[in-house]
């Protein structure tokens, strides 16, 4: 497989997220720009990535502006006929707001920006992720009957978590309800998440534990160090 | 419109310098002419009050790529065809009467300086002074520079790495808001703030010019007053995204090769930036302001070359090549317009409505050209005599030291600072090796290389205050310990020079001996300095901020894997000091905070012993000899073990009987120590090494499991002091949310 990463005006993890797949993960990597609209190189098998950063400023509301770019347009169209799509951050905020994911992302609860490494846990893993993030405006939000479907289908990929994987308010970052650090959608080909995985794949940054998350959204093992 | 030497006055110019600019342009000036010449010889472009003590600074030599002052930010060579940029600058007065946009372009303003020479900002770190934190201005003004550093930084997308915050009641009403940026650049692919080619097209581009920031170059070089809030119009206001697609155009455009020079529009905006780039290439220019894109109606013509208006560039492009520089801003959906040319007479002139608004000559306007030098009277500051009357024996030992203890690790220039560096992104940009192993300074990649750059801020201004020469010898040696105590080695310095008002001829002695102790200092280290900032009239009804000339420091790893780390590894690790243990309690945190004495001599210090401190924990790294190294600094031993200890939550078990004075062993601040950890096998050769050395050390104790003996007494666990530690600031702003 290979990855497309959109760079929209704003974005500022596209070259992160192409140097970690590139470097780290030895993928095959084509970066796009947001006023094109061709994805004729990619096959379903194939997973556009989009990256954190402030689109379009955040102006209006996050992620509200890109939508309507023409990539977006492909995008879209793409994620419908079955293909990967992969949104960090503001990639997460603008798959809400382009209705690939349902949900939103609100100011985080105690209204400041936050960066910091945080800890995950999908539903039934064992393993705990230490994974940074950095966001303003993190704080998930769906209603009630939403959730409760995530849950029951198994969407939501990842839960803030304490060091131990516990589940708690402590352990929230922004005040995301229940938790929830990152979904996908119902037929499990569009995920979203605001930790950043990419940000945690190297030696030298002293955290590998995103290859991990890499390798269960996309690979069938974890890639070796490169 | 006529001029009068109380026009000049009005506009923060002297009668003499009325008289000079008469003489230069042989006729009185009209306003505008009056008005450029009164923000180009402000003290923030023209550095008239400093720059006969600047130029006694080491500028050359070592790894430089470009003697100070001659481009935007200082440029050294860090190998495999590569140079590092970096410049630190202050936005003190505009953070004082609107914190948040104040600090935000000021952040915007120093990463202009770095890609405006076609250097990508890997790194940004940040020096911030304010006064008592329980007061509730202090904590507005802290609020809102924290969030407007937050804001601009994180969505511009540089990590912020480092930096430092100190809380004094002299900065209550002049806070301190530096920033540094440091960027890497492809040697010889720099660009030049030049102008040349007659005929040569001028372009502006990015933002368009309103009448935000008139005169906040004049602003920042006068005493802050009550009646300042009414020069909010002085303040500019930032756009961060604007100035990211700015940064990508930019580093987009001079690939082409299309570019003759390129400035940033900073204070005095058109003004400045036509005149520098004309007098750095020896010629003159006529701008249409017609052409320049407005996002207001009616601006004068004043207005229009004043302006401060953020996320600007000047750009003057090879005629015929125009093409290729509109497109790549085009892409980038920024505003690029064509609004003069370079002419060969050294003559600016601005037109409007087809009338000539203002003709000045480039070289009259800028540092090194027409703009005076002044030579400042000074005499040593009365306040010394209670300085040199400080009498250590009238400060009893205290009884109860982990009562002490616990209130210094309260100390908000001591505690935890997270409330502050979480709302910076300090990960974008995947170059910090630092957020999971920490260090004295912070470690960042160098992309593409195997190399890391160690970068901090530093300053104890009260050292300062209390001995401007030795306490700016120690900042510079502060920041060169950090280096090398993180595994570098120390490249160069960028200074932002903080103090009141300089005809006060005690200011002026602060700053002329500052300045001296720098250079000593930089000249033993062998850290040119690059350039910076002079930022005076720091200075209130009530006096004047501590002396805080903040040094900015950059530090070469050749490989980043050998870094060096500040966190005790294991329990069982030997716990060393390194350097001589003293009777000091000079300015230290405790003498100031715990036992409110407010003056006091700056603490011991001697260069020569800094040098060869620094020698040896330089080569016990290379050696592989230790597990950790941190500093001695601000709240001393035992806060240094603390951090050391901390970071994993382990503790450390300290047994010694050196005689000296309890307090003094533990939260005095006698300079160049440094506390080393090591393994059982490495402790035989180390012992070895420290004693060739011929520097003072003691083996002081192991680390433990977390908890803390002193003297075989339990001080209880790491938890607990952590507690303390990380909630001591943020208990006086959870309040506190942005607005």
């Amino acid at each position: 497989m290979k990855f497309g990463v959109v760079v929209f005006p704003g974005s500022n993890c596209d070259r992160d997220m192409i140097e970690t797949l590139k470097n780290d993960l030895n993928q095959e990597v084509i970066t796009l720009w947001h006023k094109d609209d061709d994805l004729s190189m990619f096959t379903t098998d194939d997973c556009i990535v989009l990256p954190g950063g402030f689109s379009y400023g955040d102006y209006l509301r996050c992620g509200a502006i890109a939508r309507f770019s023409p990539m977006m347009q492909s995008v879209i169209e793409f994620a419908n006929k079955g293909g990967k799509v992969f949104g960090v951050c503001n990639g997460f905020q603008i798959l809400c707001e382009a209705g690939l994911l349902p949900g939103a992302l609100l100011r985080n609860a105690h209204m400041q920006f936050a960066c910091k490494n945080v800890f995950l846990k999908t539903e039934d893993g064992e393993q705990v992720y230490k994974i940074p993030i950095a966001h303003g405006e993190g704080r998930y939000y769906a209603d009630q009957q939403t959730l409760d479907e995530l849950e029951k289908n198994k969407q939501v990929l990842y839960y803030y978590t304490n060091e131990k994987g516990e589940v708690t308010t402590e352990a929230n970052p922004n005040g995301s309800l229940r938790n929830i650090a990152g979904i996908c959608n119902a037929n499990r080909n569009v995920f979203g998440m605001m930790p950043h995985p990419e940000r945690a794949c190297s030696d030298l940054l002293g955290n590998n534990d995103g290859r991990e998350i890499f390798n269960a959204l996309f690979f069938s093992k974890v890639p070796e160090l490169v | 419109m006529d001029t009068t030497v109380e026009t000049a006055a009005q506009l923060g110019l002297t009668a003499g310098e009325f008289e000079k600019i008469k003489e230069i342009l042989n006729r009185t000036p009209n306003f505008a002419e009056l008005a450029a010449y009164s923000v180009m010889w402000s003290e923030h472009c023209s550095y008239k009050n400093s720059i006969k003590w600047l130029k006694t600074l080491p500028r050359e030599g070592g790894k430089l790529l470009v003697k100070a002052g001659e481009e935007n930010a200082g440029l050294a060579d860090i190998g495999d065809g590569l140079g590092v940029v970096f410049k630190i600058e202050s936005h003190n007065h505009p953070s004082a009467i609107e914190p948040f946009q104040g600090a935000a372009t000021g952040v915007g303003g120093i990463h202009r300086d770095i890609f405006t020479m076609g250097a990508r900002p890997i790194a940004a770190l940040n020096s911030l002074r304010f006064g008592n934190l329980k007061d509730q201005k202090t904590q507005h003004l802290l609020s809102g520079v924290v969030h407007g550093i937050g804001h601009y930084g994180n969505c511009f997308g540089v990590p912020t790495v480092g930096g430092e915050v100190y809380f004094e009641d002299c900065y209550h009403t002049n806070p301190l808001v530096n920033a540094m940026s440091v960027g890497v650049v492809e040697a010889g692919k720099t660009v030049s703030a030049t102008a040349w080619g007659e005929g040569n097209p001028v372009f502006i581009v990015g933002s368009a010019t309103g009448k935000d920031g008139i005169g906040g170059a004049s602003f920042a070089s006068a005493d802050i007053t009550e009646e300042s809030a009414q020069d909010l119009p002085s303040v500019q206001v930032g756009d961060p995204f604007q100035e990211k697609k700015l940064l990508e155009a930019c580093l987009e455009v001079i690939p082409t090769g299309a570019l003759v020079g390129m400035q940033d529009m900073g204070a005095a905006g058109i003004i400045c930036s036509t005149a520098e780039t004309s007098a750095k290439g020896g010629v003159g220019m006529v701008i249409n302001l017609d052409k320049v894109p407005k996002r207001q109606q009616n601006m004068k013509a004043w207005e229009l070359l004043l302006s401060e208006s953020q996320e600007r560039m000047l750009l003057i492009v090879q005629k015929g090549r125009e093409k290729e520089v509109i497109g790549v801003f085009e892409k980038w959906d920024l505003p690029c317009s064509e609004i003069g040319e370079v002419t060969n007479d050294g003559l600016l002139k601005f037109y409007m409505n087809g009338e000539l608004e203002a003709e000045l000559p480039a070289e009259s306007m800028v540092l090194g050209g027409g703009a005076p030098v002044y030579d400042r009277e000074y005499h040593e500051p009365k306040y010394f005599e209670k300085i040199s009357s400080f009498d250590p024996a009238a400060v009893p030992v205290p009884t109860d030291l982990k009562n002490v203890a616990e209130q210094v690790v309260s100390i908000p220039n001591i505690a935890n600072k997270r409330w502050i560096y979480r709302q910076y992104d300090s990960m974008v940009g995947t170059v910090n090796a630092s957020t999971n192993e920490p260090s004295d300074a912070a470690v960042v990649l160098v992309k593409g290389t195997t190399k890391g750059l160690a970068v901090t801020t530093d300053c104890n201004s009260r050292y300062v205050y209390a001995d401007p020469q030795v306490g700016c010898m120690i900042a510079v040696s502060e920041a060169a310990r950090n280096i090398v105590c993180s595994g570098g080695t120390p490249l160069g310095v960028t200074n932002c020079l903080n103090f009141g008002n300089p005809y006060d001829p005690e200011v002026y002695y602060q700053f002329v001996h500052a300045i001296k102790g720098m250079g000593e200092a930089c000249r033993k280290f062998d850290t040119p300095v690059t350039g910076g900032n002079v930022s005076f009239y720091n200075q209130n009804p009530d006096g004047a901020v501590y002396p805080t000339p903040t040094i900015g420091m950059v530090g070469l790893l050749e490989d980043v894997q050998n870094k060096m780390t500040l966190d005790f590894k294991k329990p069982g690790d030997f716990i060393y000091l390194v350097g001589e243990v003293t009777d000091d309690l000079g300015s230290s945190e405790y003498l100031n905070k715990i036992c409110n004495v407010k003056f006091s001599p700056a603490p011991l210090f001697n260069l020569e012993d800094e040098f060869r401190l620094q020698s040896s924990v330089k080569h016990l790294i290379q050696e592989g000899l230790i597990e950790s190294a941190h500093d001695i600094s601000e709240g001393g031993l035992f806060i240094t073990l603390f951090e050391s200890a901390a970071w994993n939550n382990l503790g450390f078990e300290i047994d010694v009987d050196i005689p000296v004075r309890k307090d003094a062993f533990w939260f005095g601040e006698s300079q160049s120590r440094v506390v080393v950890s090591a393994t059982y096998q490495q402790s035989a050769q180390l012992e070895a090494v420290l004693n060739s050395s011929g520097l003072p050390w003691v083996r002081i104790g192991k680390v433990t499991d977390g908890e803390i003996f002193i003297d075989n007494d339990s001080w209880g666990n790491i938890e607990s002091w952590k507690h303390r530690y990380d909630t001591a600031i943020e208990k006086h702003l959870n309040h506190y949310l942005p607005e």
